[in-house]
């Protein structure tokens, strides 16, 4: 740019002043895009993958036969399962075994859904929430009772988890 | 009419003619224009960020107390209760005299500014007759605050930031003196109080003459080189944080670093004040219906708004353009004005 530039073109940078100036003018009477978070939230689509649960069948029984594909499967080994067997006066699930613990630390989950794919029988399912912080590493290590079907809701009586911090 | 202070003119209990009771009147009155002032800078940035927050499509604080009001009030507790933290190698004596002297500057031009509280009450804790140099005087001071931090802190980045602060404050300085010269040519009066309540009888109407329609071209100087002389954007130069981290801010910390922003705010609320003052007739009802204390509030605010409005809008500019402006344009137009004026004034008298 040579040095008489800014002189000459005086007027054409107060135009251009002008245009600014009514562009940020104007700006400030559009609708905003912001989301006030905890009253607003963003719609989720319908296979968005959050938190999980571990669904039943309509008679009751749960659908997990802990066979540990899930676990098997998981790219970060969040997933823990110890099966054990069921018997005629302790039914739990339709097959021969049934999880007797089922952790997932959400801490380590990547909500990839690889567990929910590998599934044979479609018990562990990714939700829609995913409002997960907690305020210790313990308490993000969810429990069979948390993640099983009906949602006890956020803490039910928390059963111990067999891991501490893995 | 000539008393230093002026808040109820009927005196029943004989404050004023008791010297006592006159310099008990003066210290109130500067602890109260103290508070009233340093509410009116945590609601000027409050409202800088709601702005800038607009502008930019987002709604700003609005969490902390109603519509995010008490925003503030949480920001300045968090910085007061921080560390008081001083880099090795400081000079310890100016590290901690620079935010002194900006906050002392600032609080210092308001001394002479005159509010209206009515039409015909008028307070001010100094009527000086050489009002408007006693504000530049003590404006020109937070020179020394912002070269005496930047060259304190024993840092590159915040000499430069101090050095650019002192370069553009004086080339500037030049300018805002000389855009006001014919705004004295036309009143024939230095004082504060008479330029804001200069009359015309212009045939039907009578009264006081907001005299931007006089002098729109000393206006446009004045509020150019006063954005320069606040370090605003898009003159913000000495604190550039892109090139100079903070500039002289850099070192600073706490209520250190409170203090250089308190001072920035002060002094554009200041400045504002003297462009209402100067070019808008400052209380006197131009809105008509609203009392004299909130006319002049208002016209403040408008004021403060084409700040915050510059600079959502404008990037900085760069340091050769920033000199070319100041002393190859503004210092030349100022000039001009000065001349025109003179002679136009010399015509119609």
């Amino acid at each position: 740019m040579n040095e008489k530039t800014g002189e000459q073109n005086v007027l054409r940078d107060v135009a251009a002043l002008g245009v600014g100036l009514r562009t940020t003018l104007r700006e400030m009477f559009q609708p905003q895009v912001t989301l006030s978070y905890p009253e607003e939230k963003k719609p989720r689509s319908a296979r968005y993958r959050g938190r999980h649960y571990l669904r039943r069948y309509d008679n009751g029984l749960e659908r997990c036969i802990g066979c540990e594909l899930c676990a098997a499967n998981c790219p970060v080994g969040c997933i823990l399962v110890i099966a054990a067997e069921n018997s005629e006066e302790h039914r739990v699930s339709p097959g021969e075994r049934y999880a007797k613990v089922y952790e997932i630390n959400m801490l380590r989950c990547i909500f990839c859904g690889y567990c929910e794919e590998a599934c044979p029988v479609q018990a562990i399912v990714l939700g829609p929430e995913y409002e997960l912080s907690e305020v210790s590493r313990e308490r993000s290590i969810y429990t069979k009772p948390m993640l099983l079907e009906p949602d006890p809701g956020p803490h039910p009586d928390q059963q111990e988890p067999i891991r501490v911090g893995g | 009419m000539r008393s230093t202070v002026f808040l109820v003119p009927p005196d029943p209990f004989g404050v004023y003619s008791n010297p006592i009771g006159h310099w008990l009147v003066v210290v109130i009155a500067m602890v109260m224009l103290v508070f009233v002032l340093l509410t009116a800078t945590a609601y000027t940035v409050y409202y800088e960020r709601r702005v800038l927050g607009f502008i930019q499509n987002r709604p700003g604080p609005n969490r902390v107390g109603p519509l995010g009001l008490l925003q503030l009030a949480a920001d300045g507790l968090k910085i007061a209760f921080k560390e008081s933290f001083a880099p090795v190698g400081v000079d310890p004596l100016l590290y901690v005299l620079a935010p002194g002297i900006i906050v002392v500057a600032a609080f210092l031009s308001w001394a002479v500014i005159p509010i209206g509280l009515s039409d015909s009450f008028t307070y001010w804790i100094a009527n000086l007759n050489i009002g408007i140099l006693f504000v530049f005087a003590v404006g020109s001071m937070s020179a020394y605050a912002t070269l005496l931090g930047g060259w304190s802190s024993n840092n590159k980045y915040s000499l430069l930031g101090g050095l650019r602060a002192a370069a553009q404050l004086i080339s500037y300085e030049m300018a805002l003196g000389l855009s006001l010269v014919p705004i004295f040519m036309i009143t024939g009066s230095l004082r504060l109080q008479d330029i804001a309540s200069y009359s015309v009888q212009l045939g039907p109407y009578h009264g006081p003459l907001p005299l931007i329609v006089v002098a729109p071209v000393s206006f446009v100087i004045y509020f150019i080189s006063a954005v320069a002389e606040t370090n605003r954007t898009p003159f913000d130069l000495p604190e550039a944080e892109q090139e100079l981290i903070g500039g002289y801010l850099t070192e600073y910390s706490g209520l250190k670093f409170l203090c250089f922003y308190l001072g920035e705010y002060i002094n554009m609320i200041t400045t504002s004040a003297l462009a209402v003052l100067i070019f808008f007739a400052g209380w006197h009802p131009t809105f008509g219906f609203l009392p004299a204390i909130l006319t002049f509030a208002v016209k403040v605010v408008l004021v403060l708004f084409i700040y915050i409005w510059l600079r959502a809008t404008l990037p900085r500019l760069r340091y050769d353009m920033l000199m070319r402006l100041g002393w190859k344009f503004l210092l030349p137009l100022a000039i001009a004005n000065v001349v025109v004026t003179a002679v136009i004034v010399v015509a119609v008298s």
